[in-house]
Order: C-alpha cells, then sequence, then structure tokens
C-alpha cells in the first residue's frame, strides 16, 4: 500500500503539503508517484514566482505521459528542489523527501485547513482505485 | 494531477492472458477498446532496457489475422497491398501497406505466406474491423475466400539478444535456422505455433503465434525458461515499453505516424511500394507522387534542450508552424528525447534545427538519422 506520513496535509490532486512556520514545502505523494511511473523530467517554477491556490507550478513527465502539479495553497516560492533537474528519479524513490519539489512562502496560512489529512487521503485514494 | 487511473470498463476486449497480466500486477488501460497492460511493477524503463539487453516477453494477441486462401489468395493481396506479395516464398513474411486509392495507409500489416494458395494477414488491433471491412469489400469474385481468424489466435512476441536461447529450450524448431522475416511451423512447448523471427522492438527475436486457450501456457512456460525474476532473466513488457522500444528502432506507429492522410512515400516508407508490380490500390496516385516528389517527409529528431517533445506538438522553424510531431518520448536506451514530425520536404535535412512548442515553450531540437537505435550485429 502506498505510503502516507501522518504529519502532512494532502491535496485531491495527490500533493502533500509540509508546513513550517509560515512557509510549505510540497510534493507529490507515493500514491502518485507509483502511478505515474519512472519520472524522467520535472518542470519547475523560479524563485518569487506567486502562485494562488490550486494553481499549477509546475510538470512531472513519466515515460509515457505529462502531469501538471498543482500548489494547495497560496503562495511565492522561496527555493526550489534544482537536484530534480539530474535525478528526477527522487520523486519515485523519495516522494517525501529528497523528491521534494518546492518551498514557498504561505500567503494564506489558513489554506491548508482546507486540505486532507492522512487518514482522510488514505481513504479517498482507496475510493479511487476501486 | 493523476488522471489515467480509471478502472476498467466491463465492455473492454480482453486477451486470453489478461488474469495473466493481473497476476503479475500489470498496470491495465484502454488501448483502442482493449484491456491491456500499460506496464508491470518493473516500470517501463527497465523493461525497455531488459528487452534491449536480455529479453522481453510482450502479450501482442490484441493484434488482428486475416486468413486468405484459395488459388488467388497471392493476387488478391496483391492488389491491396504495396509490397510484392509474389516474392515471397513459404515460410516467408513480409511488412507492408494496405492503401487507399491517393497512396495512403489504411494500416500497415505482415503478409505470411504459408503456401502458395494461404497467406496469414496480421494487422493492428485497433483497425482490424476497418481493415476486414476493407478488405471483403473488394472480394469481387476471386477465387480466394477470406475469414477474420482474430480471435483463434494468441500472439506472444519474445524479443531481445537471448529470445532465441530461451525459446530454443521449449522447442524442437532449428531456431537459428529462422532467417529474419522467416517463420516456421510446429510445436512450442508441444503446442502447434507458428514461429516467426519479427518483432516490433529492434532487436532479434521471435513472435508465436498460437490457439488462445494455450496462451497461459506459453506465456508462463516462456518466463520460466528466461529466468524470470533474475537479474538477467526476462521481464513481462507492456504496452508502454513497446511503444519507446520500435520508437528508437524508428519504426513507424500506425494512428501516430502513418495513417489515412499520409502516404507511404511521404512516411519513409518507399522500400514497400513495388511500383511495378502491377496494379495494386494506390498506385497511380504513388506513381505520380515519386515522379513530383513529395511535399514533406517524416524525420527523426532529437531534442537538444532540457524537455520532452510529446505527440502532437508543432514543429515550429523560423517562427513558422511547419509540421507536427508524431510520437515523442524518452528513449531509455539511448537517454535522450527523441521523436519523429511530418516537416516539409526543404527542411527534411539531418543536422536542421527545428523548435517544438512544449505546452507553450519553444524547446530546440535537431534532425537526426533514423533508426535512433540499431543493434549491434
Amino acid at each position: 500500500m502506498a505510503n502516507v506520513p501522518e504529519d502532512l496535509h494532502y491535496s485531491k490532486d495527490h500533493e502533500w503539503v509540509r508546513v513550517e512556520g509560515d512557509q510549505a514545502v510540497i510534493g507529490i505523494t507515493d500514491y502518485a508517484q507509483n502511478s505515474l511511473g519512472d519520472v524522467v523530467y520535472v518542470e519547475l517554477p523560479k524563485t518569487g514566482e506567486e502562485f494562488a491556490a490550486n494553481e499549477p507550478f509546475g510538470s512531472v513527465e513519466s515515460v509515457k505521459a505529462v502531469s501538471e502539479v498543482f500548489t494547495p495553497v497560496a503562495g511565492s516560492i522561496v527555493t526550489i528542489n534544482e537536484s530534480l533537474a539530474d535525478e528526477p528519479e527522487k520523486v519515485n524513490s523519495d516522494p517525501y523527501g529528497e523528491g521534494w519539489m518546492i518551498r514557498l512562502k504561505m500567503a494564506n496560512p489558513g489554506d491548508v485547513d482546507s486540505l486532507l489529512t492522512a487518514a482522510e487521503y488514505e481513504d479517498f485514494t482507496k475510493a479511487e482505485s476501486e | 494531477m493523476v488522471s489515467n487511473l480509471t478502472a476498467t470498463a466491463p465492455q473492454l476486449k480482453l486477451t486470453p492472458l489478461n488474469n495473466a497480466h493481473r497476476q503479475m500486477g500489470g498496470r491495465m488501460v484502454d488501448f483502442g477498446g482493449w484491456d491491456m497492460p500499460v506496464q508491470y511493477p518493473a516500470g517501463t524503463i527497465e523493461e525497455h532496457l531488459r528487452t534491449r539487453t536480455h529479453a522481453g516477453l510482450f502479450d501482442v494477441s490484441h493484434m488482428g489475422e486475416i486468413d486468405v486462401r484459395g488459388p488467388e489468395a497471392i493476387a488478391f493481396v496483391n492488389g491491396l497491398t504495396s509490397n510484392d506479395v509474389t516474392k515471397l516464398v513459404d515460410g516467408q513474411a513480409q511488412y507492408s501497406a494496405l492503401t487507399t486509392e491517393k497512396g495512403t495507409v489504411i494500416d500497415d500489416l505482415l503478409v505470411y505466406r504459408l503456401s502458395a494458395d494461404h497467406l496469414l494477414l496480421v494487422v493492428n488491433a485497433s483497425t482490424t474491423d476497418k481493415d476486414w471491412q476493407w478488405i471483403s469489400s473488394h472480394h469481387a469474385g476471386e477465387a480466394v475466400e477470406l475469414k477474420n481468424v482474430s480471435s483463434d489466435y494468441c500472439q506472444l512476441a519474445l524479443q531481445g539478444p537471448d529470445a532465441i536461447n530461451i525459446l530454443q529450450k521449449l522447442t524442437d524448431l532449428p531456431l537459428t535456422e529462422i532467417k529474419y522475416y522467416h517463420f516456421m511451423t510446429g510445436k512450442v512447448d508441444g503446442i502447434d505455433s507458428i514461429v516467426s523471427r519479427t518483432g516490433y522492438t529492434g532487436e532479434d527475436g521471435f513472435e508465436v503465434y498460437a490457439a488462445p486457450q494455450h496462451a497461459e501456457q506459453l506465456w508462463a512456460k516462456i518466463l520460466d525458461a528466461g529466468n524470470l525474476g533474475a537479474d538477467d532473466g526476462v521481464l513481462p513488457c507492456g504496452l508502454a515499453a513497446r511503444n519507446t522500444l520500435r520508437l528508437e528502432a524508428g519504426m513507424a506507429l500506425y494512428g501516430n505516424d502513418i495513417d489515412e492522410t499520409t502516404t507511404l512515400f511521404e512516411a519513409n516508407l518507399g522500400w514497400i511500394c513495388k511500383l511495378d508490380k502491377g496494379e495494386f490500390i494506390g498506385r497511380d496516385a504513388l506513381a505520380q507522387q515519386k515522379a513530383a516528389g513529395v511535399k514533406r517527409k517524416l524525420v527523426g529528431f532529437e531534442v537538444t534542450d532540457r524537455g520532452i517533445a510529446r505527440d502532437h506538438q508543432d514543429v515550429v522553424i523560423d517562427d513558422q508552424r511547419v509540421g507536427t510531431v508524431t510520437s515523442g518520448s524518452p528513449a531509455p536506451y539511448l537517454k535522450r528525447n527523441i521523436g519523429l514530425a511530418y516537416v516539409p520536404i526543404e527542411h527534411a535535412n539531418v543536422g536542421q534545427e527545428i523548435s517544438i512548442d512544449v505546452r507553450g515553450r519553444l524547446v530546440r531540437a535537431q534532425l537526426v538519422k533514423t533508426p535512433f537505435y540499431k543493434r549491434p550485429k
């Protein structure tokens, strides 16, 4: 079964959010990376770019397909995970760790309140794969 | 972000290996109305690499088969296809195309000559019904009997440098004596089969045709003989690897690179177009096009920027949208991002710089020779 860490927030688009003060670290879930297959390319935004909640901030490409990734919370980019340019496979091997994608300064920390808990996300993915 | 996770609809067609795929963890997708594995747990890249270095096994039972029997079988098929069927001998297969009056492609296919009065046509899955309609509608009194025998066969493709040694464990047929694009009939693990030295990966390998009730046995025995589970053993491979392997090998995919809007000459398939063999549908148009020259051509390209070109994206030269990518993908063995595209003939030269509109971003690429990959001899 897919790994769903307790301490993260989740979107129905299969992104995770880790809150660190007024910043949020964002990536895609284990379930998502497994569904995509081998990730071969990750396109990320530039530092300083601003995004509204649920806006696409980049894309993840497997051999077969391209998927947009959305930020579940609004904010401006503080840093991106530049190592994914050369090692996109980290998204598969360590989606919640070295496969993180962006860190942003949240415009509205309350955005996370509307996200799913780990338990809710687990139920959601079970329902989706049935 | 994940949109391709829809559960299997019940009306999809199943190959006799559907249960086997599910048991092995195949990720099933709707492929032209067929419920097919796009990949297994090893993943597309590993499946692709294993086929290049050892062996991969593919279920291609969704392909269609049409049986043509009778004293005029060769003449009848010769009038519908672009290659020269009269050149075949018993036990030989030929890559060919069903062509329209315009010289465009209804389907690409293999023509197997079992005997002088018996041919077997192997056609694409998604076009089987269309091909059957086309072929049977052109049957006008010739002494041939046509039969759509698609459901009478399973088809397994064992591809890669180790394919011959693996398959030889299961058959007394002298596989080394089967030349490329030739076949023999005989037993594989005791099952009556057609064993053909053909494939769609750019590797040496075989395609095995047998009655569908034996598919699971053949599948399991080949995986077993190929040491499934070992690092250098055979892997079951899905449609995604099949696509990347054929693209590296520069082979056209029907529905992407060739269809009823593209002619054989535009698609670089002049080598299967035998204009002097006698009358066939599309010959006049093709002869005219050959004399006048094509206006566009299918070319190979390699992306030189970061980025991956995908099917249907525009090709841009000097700010003009001049063509379309028909197949674009990462190439797992070559570790480059490659593709095929139609471009105007004046730009269709190796070394030509092009750009590809990748979702609004212009990504640079360069035309290169095809095939992108050629196996070591």
